[in-house]
């Protein structure tokens, strides 16, 4: 039939097909191992945990957006991510009230306020973390053991405290293997790190499950590869020519490679797209910085975790990056 | 500068070929049509001055309108026919432009009157005299008048005349059929080319999905013909002058530069086949070889078609599935949307795709730019169409121009081809574009 009205559009009329959305998608499908492992290692208090920060960032996500007038944007998985990680980088028997709030402060201050998706300088996730760890530092220090045998019965009783009570903690404590480190001086196993048989953040005991999302995304072209190389390789490199000039007083670079939130952080936060720098140059300077800074922190720091901190300052000054990596023009 | 030769360009995409569909088929001569609109204006620069009037009887390769000065070329009827009148036809631009409507003398032959014949021995000035005065326009889709582009300007000359056989383009077959069925042609336009432009060798670049007619023309080369072939890695959009330099020579022209800069002239493989077919007959151009394809169209083909055949005409003729819902001029990636079926095939219509009404998901959401750097690793030329689309959203033209290259962009659609966000990036630098150079015009005139 040729009498009907024609479409018309501007060129190119072919498009790839992946969407934005399906890049959401699949990020959380990347995250779902590391994040059943959570549940498995640490039961109910990693599942409330991490349902808390995702519906909290969901949800404050899709209120932004009705009392500012515009369409949710809730259905481009974003949100999801930023819950997701949020809880995965915070302690097992955190306070739920303490997540929850942690995940609305993510979306509100971690992104709504830069414009929302795609205008955020730092990584939203962090930015929750960043904010819960200056307001409850001690709640986001304390640490429950993994693979306690009633973990899939009882909730520990730091999980349920009210707001703006102080929560008690189950006597079972465990430290973390960079916390024992920095402050026992004792090195965990690198195996055990590998795999996640120690305590730890509730997402980011077992590198290896991490380590295999990053390498589904990166197979399907959602993730730079050159950002995780760049900061694993640098922290390895760093640490390990550290250790050869005093194994006393520096750990190995497996140690510091795969302890802390460091392989969650490389795969998953310092790759996030919008907070990260263009060119490919740029996301390997990048990367570096970010190795250099964690390495900086957990040593000479006072802190035993530098993830976050370095992430968030590579963030910073992501676009200064970019525009001293610019690429160099055809024909200039 | 710091280009290393690597037999393509740097970047690039690659969208579906959908060239089997078509590739394998031979150019049939198409009817003609009942009526044939002719604008004036298919080519870029000056509107030709039509010469007939109202009411008179023209044959086929007879001159209707002569160019308007050298930015012009003149018009040939394609079919012997009667003139039924001079008025405005509506054309892809969307714009009615001055045109002649043709009404083709039923049974009418497919001779064409012979001309004064250009021999291959005239000087330059004479050959380029020629093919302007066969009406001959870049027959790629830019359709550039290509005397002007092959005169070398003063104090520049050509060491290497680069044929394109690229056709990069989805769907199209056209040149790709003209390599195999005009051979002699191309060898003769290619004498006649290299007289005009002085250039000592010439070199065809060809992609390798078209190996075939690769291993067809190196066959055929005559002895005494500098000819090489060249045959580069599949990869859109390699059929664009300075890509397919870079392809085939390494070097890259010069930002702001033309191909002459390198000492290159490049020409379209069809363009050179119509020189070496009409020169040595002294004709003008009648027709050309056009795909017809795409998933709407029944008998897809490459058919040799007379110039100003309406689209009507042509898809009555080859059959459409179902409702037709996006029709294309030129390829999907760089072609134009068709708003209107009265329009005409011009010269530089190297294909029309359709597409039915099942087949096309129209009104993709656009998200924001997620930074994902996907434009970054498309853009052949280097340029950062992300921060270019977040500028142009800021309207900050100026800076677009002076500091991100924005005059550079060819508009080959290989960003908005990749953005996950479907943001068109290209539509924004077409407008942007256009604006600087209204500001450029508008400053030169406050300053003469």
């Amino acid at each position: 039939m040729l009498n009907k009205t024609l479409h018309i559009s501007t060129s190119p009329h072919l498009t790839k097909g992946l969407t934005t959305t399906q890049i959401m998608q699949n990020v959380v499908y990347a995250l779902l191992p590391a994040v059943g492992y959570a549940v498995y290692a640490f039961g109910l208090d990693a599942f409330l945990l991490i349902s808390s920060t995702t519906m909290a960032a969901m949800l404050t996500e899709h209120m932004l957006c009705k009392w500012s007038h515009k369409d949710s944007t809730v259905g481009d998985w974003s949100a999801v991510i930023t819950g997701l990680l949020l809880g995965m980088t915070l302690p097992p028997s955190f306070p739920l009230w303490m997540a929850f709030l942690g995940g609305v402060i993510a979306i509100a201050l971690g992104k709504y306020v830069f414009g929302g998706l795609g205008n955020n300088s730092f990584n939203p996730a962090l930015v929750g973390r960043a904010v819960l760890q200056a307001a409850f530092p001690v709640a986001i220090t304390t640490w429950s053991t993994s693979f306690i045998p009633h973990r899939f019965t009882e909730i520990s009783s730091s999980v349920l405290a009210l707001p703006f009570m102080k929560p008690t903690y189950d006597a079972v404590s465990g430290a973390t293997p960079l916390s024992a480190f920095k402050f026992d001086g004792v090195v965990a196993d690198s195996l055990d790190l590998a795999v996640g048989m120690v305590s730890g953040s509730a997402g980011e005991t077992n590198a290896l499950l991490i380590l295999l999302g990053g390498i589904y995304l990166a197979s399907r072209k959602m993730l730079n590869w050159r950002i995780p190389v760049a900061v694993i390789g640098t922290v390895y490199v760093f640490s390990a020519t550290l250790h050869l000039i005093n194994p006393e007083v520096y750990p190995s670079g497996s140690f510091m490679v795969f302890s802390g939130g460091l392989m969650l952080g490389a795969v998953f936060m310092a790759t996030d797209m919008v907070a990260s720098p263009l060119t490919s140059l740029g996301v390997v300077i990048y990367g570096i910085l970010i190795g250099s800074l964690i390495v900086v922190i957990r040593i000479w720091g006072g802190l035993p975790e530098g993830a976050m901190y370095a992430i968030l300052l590579a963030n910073a000054v992501s676009p200064h990056i970019d525009k001293l990596t610019q690429n160099r023009v055809y024909g200039t | 500068m710091f280009s290393r030769f690597r037999n393509t360009f740097k970047h690039g995409v690659h969208p579906p070929e959908h060239k089997d569909e078509t590739n394998g088929l031979a150019i049939r001569q198409f009817s003609f049509a009942p009526v044939i609109t002719l604008p004036t204006s298919q080519h870029l620069g000056k509107p030709s001055r039509i010469l007939v009037r109202e009411g008179q009887q023209v044959v086929r390769g007879q001159l209707l309108a002569e160019a308007d000065g050298m930015m012009s070329v003149p018009l040939h009827a394609p079919v012997t026919g009667v003139l039924k009148k001079i008025a405005n036809v509506p054309t892809i631009s969307g714009k009615m432009t001055p045109g002649i409507f043709l009404q083709s003398l039923e049974g009418s032959s497919q001779e064409v009157i012979e001309g004064t014949p250009v021999p291959l021995d005239s000087s330059p000035e004479e050959i380029l005299q020629g093919i302007q005065n066969a009406g001959i326009v870049g027959l790629g889709g830019a359709a550039f008048p290509t005397h002007v582009k092959l005169k070398i300007p003063k104090g520049k000359h050509c060491d290497t005349l680069l044929l394109n056989g690229v056709e990069c383009e989805p769907f199209l077959t056209t040149d790709h059929r003209v390599m195999l069925e005009q051979p002699e042609d191309i060898f003769t336009g290619v004498r006649y080319v290299m007289k005009a432009t002085g250039a000592q060798k010439a070199i065809i670049g060809i992609e390798a999905n078209k190996q075939d007619a690769a291993d067809f023309l190196k066959s055929r080369i005559p002895d005494d013909l500098p000819l090489e072939v060249r045959v580069v890695p599949v990869k859109y959009p390699q059929g664009a002058e300075k890509m397919l330099i870079t392809s085939v020579l390494g070097v890259e022209v010069p930002s702001g530069g033309l191909p002459i800069d390198v000492n290159v002239v490049v020409i379209n493989v069809a363009t050179t086949a119509e020189i070496g077919r009409l020169l040595p007959h002294g004709r003008g151009i009648q027709e050309r070889v056009i795909t017809i394809t795409g998933p709407g169209v029944k008998k897809k083909g490459n058919y040799l078609i007379p110039i100003g055949t309406p689209l009507r005409y042509i898809l009555e003729e080859v059959g459409v599935e179902g409702t037709i819902k996006e029709v294309y001029m030129g390829g999907p990636m760089m072609g134009v949307a068709v708003s209107n079926l009265d329009i005409s095939v011009t010269k530089g219509t190297s294909g029309v795709v359709v597409f039915s009404e099942k087949q096309v998901t129209t009104d993709q959401p656009e998200y924001p730019c997620i930074k994902c750097a996907a434009c970054v690793d498309a853009c052949p030329l280097s340029l950062n169409p992300s921060k270019l689309g977040i500028l142009a959203k800021n309207e900050a033209y100026d800076l677009m121009a002076d500091e991100y290259h924005l005059m550079d962009c060819f508009e080959c659609g290989s960003c908005s081809y990749v953005c996950p966000s479907h943001i068109p990036l290209v539509q924004y630098f077409r407008i942007s574009k256009s604006i600087v150079r209204k500001r450029a015009a508008k400053k030169q005139l406050t300053n003469a």
